[in-house]
């Protein structure tokens, strides 16, 4: 209970608080050697220091207030917050198609967290209404809360839960899928799910925000929009990633899931199809698609869910003189599936050649795969490629390291046998390994060359 | 025929005029220059003041981006395109602003070049650390306003949803609260001191779409708010130059167009807080609080009269009927303009609002403008958006309204007006302009405000309150320790407030303090004033007038100082020659500062003329204008008699008793 009244408060301040019986949310007078302040006590995020107390003042502003400073502390009354987004029921119309919304935690729907300071989710049907009430004119929304956990946290154990979540939902004959999920894991719960959930009749579009819905110019409310106009209306029936297009507020893209990846660390539209294009162009009330083969939408409730994962699987980084303790140390603790993500073509120095030759025959699989994310591995170009397939490492073709990571675990949940791994990861479910690079798939262009430059200012990034 | 002479007066807009002069008679609005005390007594008058003050740091504020350089308008490498959204306050609750932004549907184009602006000013990019040297400063300027400096500032964001920053907020953070600055007759009161960024410029804002610069987003900004304290305009504007003095004593603050901005806040009695935004300049203060003072005190009148009139507003509702614009005679050109670009033309009746929407509000301006001015900002209609039936400048003919009174079963003390725009605006335009009516009986509506060149003011956005704050979550609470603001208070130019102070009592005129204190002329002049006995107004305008001049103008060597100068007044005084000539000497003083004060005047071609023989010519110089004169006006002669002894009289005698002998002896 005292956790409540002094929430986040310890050591010095919570002692001080405690001496004059204020609490948080209580108005108070505080009587300083600096001069007086006045304004109401606000819970302290727990990781800031014990030296100070926190009050939003009359005109809103938020201070804080040296306890060192302090002479006399007086509570005068008492106003909690309530901090809710208002609730409105989700109006149902039965003209339109019925989307499911799986919450899993992130930046799409978030609030204000006193104990960390931070943003924390926030999210039910009537809240994303409140906030977002351009929804109703696009789908009817049912909203299901599978867990709340920040995108580092999501795992081999939410990808399961999600995947029989999904086909449960398509064989309940819903029309389209969103899931919101935090941005930076993205990419490999979208890749986890198309391998799990093959060839379903409807979209499942994860999306996230990049700025949090907290903010007016938050990215969140339009990729809802964007997402639940591509899960309720779009002809693309596939596991793909919705976010935003150029950083401006103008249109999203919807990612391939196998090929997707977040590129920048803030940026609105962080993601990318990586050599490859976008399956399509989205906006609140059109999906364009850019590549003509896809899996189109069917009227069936058919999907083949294979729920498997081993997280025996790790991505090795190369870099210049890496030591074969690396290697060594996964195989010793049991890892029984390595990527490495190589340089160039797929390589790795020679020091490292007896730890692999070490780890294949204690039946460890080893794929490689490139670093610099965008092009083919092809080990024959060089001696060092040729002497590691000798030795067993197997070449992944054009498949992302992460791509590649969650297949792995996936594949290793479902055989341990070497070559049926090699076969379930040369084997693609759904463009992880394409055929060809498209001449327009690896697009980076570089500032300050004039004829960029008059491109930048004429089409918005 | 006697309704027939109603209809005409109608028409030519004799009876709004009349209702116009009659309505500012009753509020009883008297021109600034003639107002006093009085006046503002009775009506309440009350104003307090935000007065921004851009830092002069080499970076913006949460970003390594250069602070200071600023792009032409069409300038621009890239733009960026984005909505803004309400979102909910710290305390859970929404803005009002907020929604009505989100109403306005507006596009929001951000032009940004390389040079100024980085992914952080387009909230692609989180804030890195704050700039160190804007918080010493405002913790600078804070202690000079005396305020109680915070234990730990927090970065707070403050929502703007006009698009004039692209992450929706501003981040800003109170440094101090609660201190004080001494006016001339009273102490006026400081709320608090705020650290934040400033905002986009604005390039363009028509229809939905709004383009902003983003040069000047991010700088360095402080934000001094005073209680509501002052009780005339005079006292507005005092206050407001004093705080912008204090800012500038520092010399770690920007100066020229644009560096100080002040938002005016006003209110009369029974009014509400109106807050004029952004005015660039304090002088244009004054006439601003006064208009807007009475334009609060014309809006109670105007719902006093509402309230008589009807006494139930919750029924009180408009009611509107499309047009076909071939069914009128409409030759007014924007109505015209609106059938060509197939606008919907629409009108509306208000329910026994005949002699308000001629209501005065502003000089020249009635209760129409508060209705054309919210559907630009809030309908997006572009000026002119309407004409009503009441217009002090008719431009549709009677017989249309009377078609259209017929057309909308409108009574007789019914008011009409004519709007146009695009239809996918004509529900919000027709919200507003109830909304606005509804307003009218409640009296004045929370506002800010836009000023014009003349003194009045127009609607900008509803006024934001305190929900519009947010803890930012991108940044820790900065600790603010003792010895930290001990090493700033070590180095506080405090005499410089004294200084200030008296000049202020000498009644120095304020266009030479910023130059005075920059080139640190004051003891120099306190020297001169106080062993010479020189008036200080003049030792004053020596310097920061003359004196700038040269020094701006002419070469020196290194042996010039400024005691100089006190030397040459010295030896004026001691050789009782006139301190006019001064203005004359300094140039030659200042190139050739080793040559002595004999010489200077000898290269001056400067004689010891008595004043006697001065006088003597004017009956000369009398006769020779007569032969020469062009113009037949008053004082030239008078005007070119004293050119001509301009140069012999200078140092000789006072020019002023010179004047006085001419004029005499011209009568």
């Amino acid at each position: 209970m005292s956790n409540d009244i002094f929430q986040g408060y310890k050591g010095k301040a919570l002692e001080i608080l405690k001496k004059y019986n204020v609490r948080v949310w209580g108005q108070a007078e505080i009587n300083t050697t600096r001069g007086v302040f006045k304004g109401t006590v606000l819970p302290r995020s727990e990781n800031d220091d014990d030296k100070h107390i926190v009050m939003k003042i009359i005109t809103g502003y938020n201070i804080g207030i040296d306890v060192d400073t302090i002479i006399d502390l007086k509570e005068t009354g008492y106003k909690k917050a309530n901090y809710q987004i208002p609730e409105k029921e989700f109006p149902y119309s039965k003209d339109k198609p019925n989307v499911k919304l799986f919450g899993t935690g992130g930046t799409i729907a978030s609030r204000l967290d006193y104990r960390t300071g931070a943003v924390i989710p926030a999210f039910s049907p009537g809240e994303l209404y409140g906030a977002v009430p351009e929804l109703a004119d696009i789908c009817n929304l049912n909203t299901e809360k599978l867990f709340a956990v920040f995108s580092e946290n999501m795992g081999p154990k939410q990808y399961i839960a999600l995947a029989k979540a999904i086909g449960k939902e398509i064989e309940n004959g819903i029309d389209g899928i969103i899931i919101g999920h935090g941005t930076d894991t993205l990419h490999h719960t979208a890749a986890a799910l198309t391998y799990m959930v093959q060839n379903p009749p409807v979209p499942i579009v994860l999306v996230g925000s990049q700025r949090s819905s907290d903010r007016p110019s938050s990215d969140a409310a339009l990729n809802l929009m964007h997402s639940a106009y591509a899960a309720a209306h779009g002809d693309i029936a596939e596991v793909m990633v919705c976010m935003f297009g150029p950083t401006s507020d103008e249109y999203g893209f919807l990612h391939r899931g196998t090929r997707v990846r977040k590129m920048h660390s803030s940026y609105r539209s962080t993601f990318r199809t990586i050599g490859d294009i976008p399956l399509a162009t989205v906006t609140r009330n059109e999906v364009k698609p850019l590549k003509p083969d896809y899996n189109h939408r069917r009227r069936d409730k058919k999907v083949t869910i294979k729920p498997f994962f081993d997280d025996r699987v790790s991505i090795v980084y190369y870099y210049p003189n890496m030591k074969p303790d690396i290697i060594d140390s996964l195989v010793d603790n049991g890892y029984k599936g390595i990527i490495i993500a190589g340089t160039g073509l797929g390589h790795v120095n020679k020091p490292l050649y007896p730890a692999i030759e070490r780890a294949v025959k204690k039946g460890v699989s080893i794929f490689m795969t490139v670093q610099t994310l965008w092009g083919y591995v092809r080990m024959f170009v060089y001696d060092t490629g040729r002497d590691l397939m000798a030795k067993g490492i197997v070449p992944l073709e054009n498949m992302l390291p992460e791509a590649a990571y969650i297949k792995l675990g996936w594949a290793l949940g479902q055989t341990d046998d070497p070559e049926k791994l090699k076969k379930i990861m040369l084997t693609p479910i759904n463009d992880e390994i394409t055929k060809r690079e498209p001449y327009n798939g690896y697009l980076i262009y570089q500032g300050g060359v004039p004829e960029v430059e008059e491109f930048i200012k004429k089409v918005h990034k | 025929m006697i309704i027939h002479n109603d209809k005409k007066a109608a028409k030519n807009g004799a009876e709004a005029r009349l209702n116009y002069e009659k309505t500012k008679k009753a509020v009883g609005y008297v021109p600034r220059k003639k107002a006093t005390q009085k006046d503002y007594d009775r009506i309440g008058f009350m104003s307090g003041l935000e007065v921004h003050q851009q830092l002069k740091t080499s970076e913006k504020l949460f970003c390594h981006c250069p602070a200071g350089i600023y792009q032409k308008p069409d300038d621009f490498d890239a733009e960026v395109i984005r909505h803004m959204r309400p979102t909910l306050s710290e305390l859970g609750e929404y803005d009002g602003t907020a929604l009505m932004e989100f109403k306005t549907r507006k596009k929001i184009v951000y032009h940004l070049k390389n040079e100024t602006a980085c992914t952080y000013e387009v909230d692609d990019t989180p804030p890195f650390h704050i700039n160190q040297e804007a918080l010493k400063i405002a913790m600078e300027i804070s202690l000079l306003t005396k305020l109680n400096i915070v234990g730990e500032v927090h970065i707070t964001r403050k929502q703007y949803l006009d698009g004039s920053i692209p992450t929706g907020f501003q981040r800003t953070a109170i440094v101090g609260v609660e201190g004080e600055i001494p006016l001339k007759n009273k102490k006026v009161r400081i709320i608090q001191l705020s650290l934040e960024e400033d905002s986009c410029r604005e390039v363009s804002d028509i229809g939905h779409t709004r383009v902003y610069r983003t040069d000047r987003l991010g700088m360095p900004l402080i934000e001094t708010v005073t209680y509501p304290d002052m009780t005339n305009p005079d006292e507005v504007k005092e206050a407001c130059d004093y705080i912008r003095f204090l800012n500038r004593s520092t010399g770690h603050v920007r100066t020229g167009m644009g560096a100080g901005r002040e938002d005016v806040n006003v209110s009369c009695k029974g009014g509400t807080r109106i807050e004029i935004k952004g005015v660039a300049h304090t002088k244009w203060i004054p006439e601003l609080t006064h208009n807007e003072c009475y334009r609060q005190w014309a809006l109670l009148q105007i719902k006093n009269i509402l309230n008589k009139k009807i006494s139930d507003k919750s029924s009180w509702k408009i009611s509107s009927k499309k047009l076909n614009f071939y069914d009128f005679k409409f030759d007014y050109e924007p109505l015209i303009n609106a059938k060509n670009n197939r606008y919907k033309i629409y009108a509306v009746n208000m329910p026994k609002f005949k002699g308000i929407l001629s209501h005065f509000t502003q000089p020249g301006k009635t209760f129409t403008n508060e209705i054309t001015d919210r559907l630009k900002v809030i309908a997006c209609l572009e000026k002119p958006n309407m004409t009503s039936s009441e217009e002090l400048q008719p431009v549709v003919d009677e017989k249309d309204f009377n078609k259209i009174r017929q057309m909308l079963n409108a009574d007789s003390d019914d008011a009409q007006l004519i709007f146009w725009g695009p239809e996918e605006d004509i529900e919000t335009a027709l919200e507003t302009i109830e909304e606005r009516c509804l307003m009218a009986f409640d009296g004045v509506p929370e506002e800010t405000r836009k000023y014009l060149d003349d003194g009045t003011t127009i609607f900008e956005r509803v006024l934001p309150g305190a929900d519009r704050m947010y803890p930012d979550t991108d940044t820790a609470p900065i600790p603010v320790d003792e010895a930290y603001i001990e090493n700033i208070k070590k180095n506080l130019p405090t005499e410089i407030i004294d200084r200030y102070k008296q000049l202020k009592k000498w009644k120095v005129p304020e266009d030479t303090f910023t130059y005075i204190f920059k080139k640190n002329l004051f003891l120099t002049i306190k020297k001169i004033v106080q062993d010479l006995k020189i008036d200080p107004r003049f030792v004053c305008t020596f310097f920061g007038h003359t004196f700038k001049f040269v020094e701006t103008h002419y070469i020196t060597t290194n042996e010039f100082s400024v005691d100089r100068i006190y030397d040459m007044f010295k030896y004026l005084l001691d050789n009782n020659i006139d301190l006019a000539i001064s203005k004359r000497m300094i140039s030659v003083v200042y190139q050739h500062p080793k040559m002595d004060f004999d010489s200077v005047l000898i290269s001056m071609k400067f004689k010891k003329i008595l004043k006697e023989d001065i006088i003597s010519e004017i009956p000369y110089l009398k006769k020779k204008f007569a032969e020469i004169r062009i113009s037949q006006k008053d004082n030239v002669e008078n005007k070119w008699i004293m050119g001509q002894l301009n140069r012999m009289a200078t140092g000789n005698m006072p020019l002023k008793d010179l004047y006085k002998i001419v004029n005499n002896s011209l009568k």
